[in-house]
Formats: structure tokens, C-alpha cells, sequence
């Protein structure tokens, strides 16, 4: 008979083993990626896959040359970057203005901006593309990076909210009172207090740009085109290039987990439009 | 933050008379302050207003960019046409399955996943990290990985494991279309049910559990009256914001099906695409996508609300 004490530790022992098997099986087939990238053609073919093989890097000095890996991954820099910025001097502003200067309108702008986020990508898809094609802004970094901006700004704005509203208005009241102009106000009080949530934000609408798949796809060709339009090619079935998909995809994927799991805790907020804490 | 706003608006005089001058910037200042969020609201109301409006019109007109000129004033013979076309009651259950099945199985899945994290034990950091990447994989990178290098009903690992147990390995893509997008897509869905259930219960009350327990209360009674009701916001949260993305799939199905075979995994959205973009039929193509609109309305109509509410009970 085991004791009550040892009953609960080895239940916390076999609960571990558990969370640690489902943990293992859901992660599997990014390991699996990260595997096959470091194959060779031949072994990533392999029947029945192989766990055991000899590595190589060829895939990962072959992909730039194969597919111009750089050139897409410069793009998804620049429209992801380029969106971000924009949205964050739009955003800053907007959330100071309404957490600071509530006024009766202020809750209904917020909900308002939460509703343009509900409107389908596929509602507007027509006009989109045909003013684009009108205004030369199909295929470009600058029609991506508008994009963009537009549909991650609702969030960041609610995100800037939810952590604007959690410092004293005092504190910039008394700024205010030494006799601080708006920008100091904002740039040398607001901003260093607020500098981990910000981030949290820069760091969503990053990773939401980077991995964005339904404009990138329907308004890009190959001059503007990101790396979520890159691996799309791959999906052409003639030539099984696995092991190169699979090393094209780790380099694609790999900036944006290390920021996802950096910011892990902040994004719950933005991803709930801070209804979740 | 009433006070701030009867200061500034009566520049109250007993507060600091001597500071005249400043007070007349401050006020100035404040009206700068309100009008900060003006760009934003500019934005996006053009976001909304523009291509929205122009879908309404498109969809009451003739328009083919195949057949340019002939764009005389139909009514509503497009969404006649898009509602009676096979492809749409195809499109319809497919979306509903898809957004449904996904929900089932991440709702069900991210609150068991996030109870079993919920407790200490050796390496829960690192599980935490596993459990959410797969958020964080791009949708096309997430379509490929698991269509290749998973599902391959010759080489994937799946057929491999169904050959070690002596089962013939399955052609997911072919056999169970629908079924392996619904797989795919939970996958990528799932961190977000744990991530967001996982925060909610980190607030759950230690010492009223602690009290259940020591009142005598077993796991299931301690589950269903008091985990459950505190979990019932952050599911809905999930639940909501979940049917809005899910409602407009696309990539995973662009770059696995193409929304075949047939008309097996043509949800909305990518059935709207093929309307618009590879038949060149803006018209039928702006029908559908007010429905989809219409769709989204309903759901985004409780989020906004659920939200709404939680905006009220912060203050």
C-alpha cells in the first residue's frame, strides 16, 4: 500500500511523463523539419523515413540558389518591418488618446476597430486586386506593407490599450505638470514605462506579417512575393524536393518561433484583444 | 479619468493660478491628445468603407474581366447564381465542418493539455514552449510539412507507422480530404486554445481549490464547479476568435487540394478565390464574398459583445 503522500507524488510523476508525451507528439513534426532539412534528397524520401542518417548542410547552401532564398526572405523583411513601423506610429498615438482621454465615444471606437477585424480577407479580395492592378500596386513591397498595416492594426491599438490603461495617470499628469510637451511626455515617460508591452506588440504584428498567407498569395507573383509564397511553389508536385522544403521552411520558421517564444506570455493579450490576462 | 477631464476642459482656476500661460497649452494640448487617435479611425474607415462598397456594387453588375464593356445592371442575379451553383453548398458544409470540427477538437483538446500543464513538474517550461510553436509555423510551411512529410502515403511517417502496426497506410489527401485539412488546421490551432486557456488558469484561485479539496471535493466536482465556470470566458474568447480566422482558410487548402477532389475541400473562402481569380468572374466572385461577410457578421456580433462586456467589467 502506498501512502497518500507517495500516491500524489507519483501521480505528479506519471502527470509529468504524460505532458511531456502530448508535448513531444504535438512539437513532433517541427522536429521532424528540422530533421529532414539536414538530409539528402534520397534519405528524406526514404521508405520507411529514416531517423538515423548521415547529415549534411547541402540543402541549406543549396536553397539560395535553387529558389533565391534571399531575395524572398528580403521581402518578407521589408513588408513585415515596413507594416510594423507604420502601424506602431498610428497605434501609439490612437492608444494614448483613448486610454488617457477616455471620452464617450471611446469604447465604441474600440469595439469598432475590433469589427474591421471580422470583415473576411475574401469580402474584399476583388476590389483589392483590381485597384491594385490599377494603381501598379500589384506585386509590391508598398501594397503588401499597406495591407498589412491595416489588418494588424486593430490589434496592436488594443494591445497598446490594454497596458497604456495600466500606468497611473498621474505619473504623466505630473510630467505634464513639470511642463513636459507632448512628444517629451510620450517619449520620455509613456514610452519607457510601457517599453515590455510595446515590445510584446512590435512582436506580434511581426510574427503576424511574417506568417501572413492570404494576401501574400493572392497579391504577389514573384518581385514581391514573401516566403509564405515561396514554400506555396514548392507545393507543385513535379520533383520531390522535401529536403529542401523542409530547409527552406526551417529558415522561414525559425526567427518567428524564437520571437513567439520570447513573447509568449504578452500575446496572449493581443491574440484575446485583452479579454485574457 | 473624469478629473482630468473636468480639469482640463474648465482649466479649473483654484489648482495653480500663477501657471496661466501653461494651463492655456494644456488645453490646447488635450484637444491634440483626443484627436491622436483621428488617423487610426481614418484608416480603417477607409479600409471598411472603399472596398466594401465597391463589392456591393460589383455584385449587382455584370463583370467578367474576360468579357470587358459588358457591365449592364443585373440586381441580384449574381447571388442567385453563386447560391444555386453546386460549388456553393459544397463550400457551405465544408466551411461549417471545418470551423466546427476545428473548434471541437481544439477547445476539447487545449483544456485537457492546459490542466495537465497547470501543475508542477519536472521541465515545464520547455513543454510550454513545444506545445505552442506550432502557432507560430506559417500556414504554408504547416500545409507542406504535414502533406509531404507526414501524410505521404508512400514515404511519410504516418504510413510508417500504420505499416509497423500491419495496416495499409492511408492516402490521407485523397481518401479522407476534408478530414486531413481538419487535421492540419486543428494542429496550427491548438497552442492558440492551450495558450490562451493555459494564461486563464494561472488566476484561478490557489486557496478556494485548496478549500474545495480539503472540504472534501473530488477531482470532477472540483472541474465542473469551479475550473470549468472560470475557464467559460477564455473558451469563449477562443471559441469566437477562432471561428473568425478559421471562417477565411485559406493557404492550407491552396497549397495542399487546390479545393478538390471535386468540391471535397472548397470552403468559402477558396471558392470565392476561384471564382474571382482563376475564372475572372468579379461579379459572382463580389456575391459571395458579401456572404461571407454576412457569415463573419454573425459570429463577429457575440465576440464583439463578449468583448464589450469585459471592457466594462476592467474599470
Amino acid at each position: 500500500m502506498l501512502s497518500l503522500k507517495q500516491r500524489r507524488s507519483l501521480n505528479t510523476l506519471l502527470m509529468g511523463v504524460l505532458a511531456w508525451g502530448v508535448a513531444l507528439a504535438i512539437f513532433f513534426p517541427i522536429f521532424w523539419m528540422l530533421l529532414t532539412s539536414f538530409k539528402t534528397e534520397i534519405d528524406a524520401f526514404a521508405t520507411p523515413p529514416q531517423l538515423f542518417f548521415s547529415p549534411t548542410l547541402e540543402n541549406y547552401t543549396l536553397v539560395n540558389e535553387r529558389s533565391d532564398y534571399l531575395h524572398f526572405a528580403w521581402n518578407s523583411v521589408v513588408v513585415s518591418f515596413g507594416s510594423t513601423i507604420i502601424g506602431m506610429m498610428l497605434a501609439v498615438p490612437a492608444a494614448y488618446s483613448m486610454a488617457f482621454f477616455e471620452t464617450k465615444r471611446t469604447k465604441g471606437t474600440l469595439l469598432w476597430m475590433l469589427s474591421t477585424k471580422m470583415l473576411p480577407p475574401v469580402g474584399v479580395l476583388v476590389p483589392i486586386y483590381l485597384l491594385f492592378k490599377d494603381t501598379g500596386l500589384l506585386d509590391t513591397k508598398t501594397g503588401l506593407v499597406i495591407i498589412y498595416t491595416l489588418i494588424n492594426l486593430p490589434i496592436m491599438i488594443w494591445m497598446a490599450y490594454t497596458y497604456f490603461k495600466e500606468i497611473p495617470k498621474e505619473v504623466l499628469e505630473a510630467a505634464r505638470m513639470d511642463g513636459s510637451t507632448l512628444f517629451q511626455e510620450i517619449w520620455r515617460v509613456l514610452l519607457p514605462m510601457s517599453k515590455g508591452g510595446l515590445a510584446a506588440t512590435v512582436l506580434l504584428s511581426l510574427i503576424l506579417s511574417w506568417n501572413e498567407a492570404f494576401w501574400s498569395l493572392n497579391l504577389t507573383a514573384s518581385e514581391a512575393a514573401p516566403l509564405t509564397a515561396l514554400i506555396a511553389s514548392y507545393s507543385s508536385p513535379e520533383g520531390l524536393f522535401w529536403a529542401k522544403l523542409s530547409a527552406v521552411s526551417t529558415l522561414a520558421c525559425a526567427p518567428i518561433l524564437i520571437f513567439g517564444w520570447i513573447s509568449q506570455k504578452q500575446l496572449v493579450r493581443g491574440l484575446s484583444f485583452g479579454a485574457v490576462k | 479619468m473624469k478629473t482630468t477631464t473636468l480639469n482640463v476642459g474648465s482649466a479649473s482656476p483654484a489648482a495653480e493660478p500663477q501657471q496661466d500661460s501653461r494651463k492655456g497649452g494644456k488645453r490646447k494640448t488635450s484637444r491634440i491628445n483626443r484627436f491622436m487617435v483621428s488617423p487610426s479611425v481614418l484608416v480603417l474607415a477607409l479600409w471598411m468603407v472603399i472596398p466594401l462598397s465597391m463589392t456591393i456594387y460589383f455584385s449587382l453588375i455584370r463583370y467578367n474581366l474576360l468579357y470587358p464593356g459588358d457591365n449592364e445592371f443585373v440586381g441580384l442575379e449574381n447571388f442567385r447564381f453563386f447560391v444555386t451553383d453546386f460549388g456553393f453548398m459544397a463550400g457551405m458544409s465544408n466551411t461549417l465542418m471545418l470551423v466546427g470540427a476545428v473548434l471541437l477538437i481544439t477547445v476539447v483538446l487545449g483544456v485537457l493539455i492546459s490542466l495537465l500543464i497547470n501543475q508542477a513538474f519536472w521541465g515545464q517550461g520547455i513543454v510550454r514552449i513545444l506545445l505552442i510553436s506550432p502557432f507560430f509555423i506559417m500556414p504554408t510551411v504547416n500545409a507542406l510539412i504535414w502533406k509531404n512529410l507526414l501524410l505521404h502515403p508512400v514515404s511519410g511517417v504516418f504510413a510508417a507507422i500504420w505499416k509497423f502496426f500491419g495496416a495499409t497506410p492511408i492516402d490521407w489527401f485523397s481518401e479522407f480530404p476534408l478530414f486531413s485539412i481538419i487535421m492540419i488546421v486543428s494542429w496550427q490551432w491548438l497552442p492558440f486554445a492551450i495558450l490562451l486557456l493555459m494564461t486563464a488558469l494561472q488566476s484561478l484561485d490557489q486557496e478556494q481549490q485548496e478549500a474545495a479539496r480539503l472540504d472534501g471535493a473530488g477531482p470532477w466536482a472540483l472541474f465542473f464547479h469551479l475550473t470549468l465556470p472560470h475557464l467559460a470566458r477564455p473558451i469563449a474568447v477562443v471559441v469566437m476568435i477562432e471561428t473568425i480566422f478559421l471562417l477565411s482558410i485559406f493557404a492550407e487548402i491552396f497549397t495542399t487540394t487546390g479545393g478538390g477532389p471535386g468540391y471535397e475541400t472548397t470552403n468559402l473562402a477558396y471558392l470565392i478565390y476561384s471564382q474571382a481569380l482563376l475564372q475572372f468572374d468579379v461579379g459572382l466572385a463580389s456575391a459571395g464574398g458579401l456572404i461571407a461577410v454576412v457569415l463573419a457578421n454573425i459570429a463577429a456580433f457575440f465576440l464583439v459583445r463578449l468583448i464589450g462586456k469585459s471592457l466594462t467589467e476592467k474599470q
